[in-house]
């Protein structure tokens, strides 16, 4: 018989994969002193020329900030991230405004490239439109010509700041308040950048939208805001993808996405989050903490959130959805795999509050090495919310022996009318599913993947078709390594 | 075909001995069954034969198509033509039997320098080969051995062992678990699927498959060794005296 290893070893020589994003890109930068005061956010506000009531926004934000404590309630240890030490404003030097592809710096071009994210709407993959966000700013939107001709609006929320500032003051911190919590308050004083959409009444965005997030400054933290705006019977799909270079220091990414559905509105929003994990020794990485949220505020209204969170050191991220008109859906696809000392508490929250609402939670984890996977959700329903269902299937997937899944599920219902259904399960990749594949004359890598891919199928299919195939990459490569 | 020599193997990382000096002979065309009591090691000796990570040969060798195998990895053995029909065949959730199929039967075949089939091909080349076990299409869509029945576990099995035509088949208790109708469908199959050119190891503890499946040589296992071998008459004898008779032979 050959050498015989460990289940465990094989397994771990899987996961050691390469991160291959992980290059920092020489620009030079406008930024600002590193710590937060309110001198550093009426500088902010001031650079990016905003009106008073942003800044307004933004000042009280961050008094409710300094007065809330950092949460700790969640699965997971590292080390805090030192506010003071941040920096919170960092923006290649370019032209203020970037109304063409050749006005941006190529260094920052040839990172997208690099990314597999060219900008160049001729090279861009057919029906999809990029809003590139270079660590505190938006560099360049695509296709905004071609959306602006269907009534779409699709900028940066700077952008939108300037140009529609009446739809940002009604809705920007309407479904996520500053004080909902301490990152969500962070963000609301310092965010930098970030997407805006308007998807106007009776219209399907002709094209998916997409904001590509990268960090490349080792000292600035990443703050931005997402907001989309469904009006009535419109239809839109969003895609973000993120990542960073590999520093053995950790990097703050505490972003805000908010997303309002009016009467018969649907908004399908994925991530595909690839943020630089940090080594096998937990050195270095994203502190991914994200604050989601949807309100499915119209009569059968919709909000379907996937995700494949597959980088980051610490992941805290919890996408959820209000039902608040009648008939309202609310969709939470995930999958979330962790190696090496990778931490993920995520999950979700579906608060229902109208009537016949219903909402679908599936949740797959696969942990590996010796990190640890958390599935954290709510489902809570209001006294009105009659007849409300909701579906919840979490499955937790382990690959070897030193990783750790979770799974926290909490459950309100105000209303005897309604139904909730939880389904869990833990499984381990284990020798004898390997070696069965194998005995039918697969490699120990093909079976693994194959398993895997068989595991999260139900939720990648979920995925904008564009990206289905990014994402099967994405998941071979992290559990791709040599075969001993 | 097959020669295993003076086999001894240990349960890995643990010192207890399993296989105590097996020695077994198979020819082309042959059809054998290894028959014997709980825990005598004939299960163990279909799974090492397999390739299994959870044993270690500490002895003697298991030579096939005139080449020791013992350094070949699972993978290797099976595109070398060793198929082994599973005791407890393994759930594969979300992955559907046909996608599992394809991936074999090509990699089997790009290995051996045969042409791969393209989808459609396939489809129509597993439909002829549903018949043999008496299976609905509609199987081929549903995840492999997941919410199946014993049975079909089973006939999965010998299904995927007529859709890869292996030359070496170890049938691992596949006979346990079914009813006698499922039994008749399984012997069936595999009756057909075996001809001159390859060569099948049951392994069982009942004479009753052996009605339906005629071995040319029985071979009796106990504690790790085989202490017994000879014609299917040698299965009847069992089933009257039982296993004492030889224990302390």
């Amino acid at each position: 018989m050959s050498e015989v290893m460990s289940d465990t070893d094989k397994l771990h020589e899987f996961i050691g994969e390469e991160y291959k994003y992980g290059f920092t890109t020489d620009v030079e930068y406008d930024e600002f002193p590193k710590g937060l005061n309110e001198d550093i956010i009426r500088q902010l506000s001031a650079i990016k020329n905003e009106p008073e009531w942003m800044l307004e926004f933004r000042l009280k934000a961050f008094r409710a900030w300094s007065e809330m404590e950092e949460p700790q309630w969640f699965n997971a240890s590292y080390v805090k991230p030192v506010f003071d030490q941040i920096q919170y404003y960092s923006a290649p030097k370019s032209k203020p405004s970037l109304e063409s592809l050749d006005e941006l710096d190529p260094a920052i071009k040839d990172t997208y490239d690099r990314l597999g994210i060219p900008l160049d709407e001729q090279e861009r993959l057919a029906g999809v439109a990029v809003d590139a966000v270079f660590d505190s700013v938006s560099v360049f939107t695509s296709f905004k010509e071609k959306l602006a001709n269907a009534g779409v609006i699709f900028c940066s929320i700077s952008e939108a700041i300037q140009k529609y500032p009446e739809l940002v003051k009604k809705y920007m911190g309407s479904v996520i308040p500053a004080r909902d919590n301490f990152y969500s308050a962070l963000n609301s004083a310092v965010f930098s950048d970030g997407s805006f959409t308007y998807v106007p009444k009776d219209t399907i965005s002709p094209m998916e939208l997409s904001t590509y997030f990268r960090i490349n400054n080792m000292d600035s933290g990443q703050f931005e805001r997402t907001l989309i705006i469904a009006e009535e019977n419109s239809f839109v799909s969003y895609l973000e993808g993120c990542t960073a270079p590999m520093f053995d220091t950790n990097q703050l990414h505490a972003a805000v996405v908010e997303l309002i559905a009016m009467d018969g509105a649907e908004i399908k929003y994925s991530t595909i989050q690839n943020w630089y994990s940090g080594d096998e020794k937990g050195v270095g990485g994203i502190y991914n903490f994200v604050t989601k949220r949807g309100l499915a505020k119209g009569n059968g209204s919709k909000i379907s959130w996937t995700q494949l969170e597959t980088g980051s050191a610490v992941t805290l991220k919890y996408p959820s959805v209000i039902l608040q008109g009648d008939n309202s859906v609310g969709e939470f696809y995930s999958v979330a795999v962790t190696s090496k000392r990778q931490q993920a508490d995520t999950g979700t929250k579906m608060i229902h509050l109208g009537k016949n609402t219903k909402s679908t939670i599936i949740s797959k984890g696969i942990s590996a090495g010796e990190s640890q996977n958390s599935y954290r959700g709510l489902v809570k329903i209001g006294k009105n919310a009659e007849n409300a269902r909701n579906y919840s299937q979490c499955d937790s997937m382990l690959i070897g022996q030193t990783c750790g899944a979770h799974t926290f599920p909490y459950i309100e219902s105000a209303n005897p009318t309604g139904k909730i259904e939880h389904e869990a399960t833990t499984s381990r990749v284990g020798e004898e599913q390997i070696f069965y594949l194998q005995q039918r004359g697969m490699s120990e890598q093909d079976a693994i993947s194959m398993i895997v891919n068989g595991f999260v199928k139900e939720v990648l299919k979920e995925l904008p078709m564009e990206f289905a195939i990014e994402a099967n990459k994405l998941l071979d490569i992290k559990l791709e390594g040599s075969v001993g | 075909m097959l020669e295993i020599k003076n086999l001894h193997a240990i349960v890995e990382g643990e010192d207890i001995e399993i296989l105590k000096g097996v020695n077994l002979t198979v020819k082309k065309g042959e059809i054998h069954a290894i028959m014997g009591p709980n825990g005598s090691g004939k299960s163990t000796l279909s799974k090492i034969v397999a390739g299994h990570p959870g044993y270690e040969v500490t002895q003697g060798d298991i030579i096939y198509d005139g080449e020791s195998i013992l350094e070949m990895d699972p993978d290797e053995r099976a595109h070398a033509g060793i198929f082994l029909a599973f005791q407890y065949p393994v759930e594969v959730p979300g992955v559907t039997n046909m996608t599992l199929l394809r991936e074999s039967y090509n990699t089997i075949a790009k290995s051996r320098g045969r042409e791969e089939m393209d989808p459609l091909e396939f489809e129509d080349y597993l439909k002829t080969k549903l018949d043999l076990v008496e299976m609905n299409p509609e199987f081929l869509h549903r995840s492999v051995n997941t919410a199946f029945s014993g049975g079909e576990k089973k006939r999965n099995e010998i299904f995927q062992m007529a859709v890869l035509q292996p030359k070496l088949s170890f049938l691992d208790e596949t006979d346990s678990g079914l009813d006698i109708d499922a039994l008749r469908i399984v012997s069936g199959g595999i009756n057909q699927i075996h001809g001159e050119e390859d060569a099948v190891v049951m392994v069982t503890h009942y004479q009753r498959l052996l009605e339906y499946i005629v071995p040319d040589v029985v071979h009796v296992m106990i504690d790790g060794v085989i202490v017994k071998t000879g014609g299917k008459e040698l299965a009847l004898e069992l089933e009257e005296k039982g296993y004492d008779w030889l224990e302390n032979a």
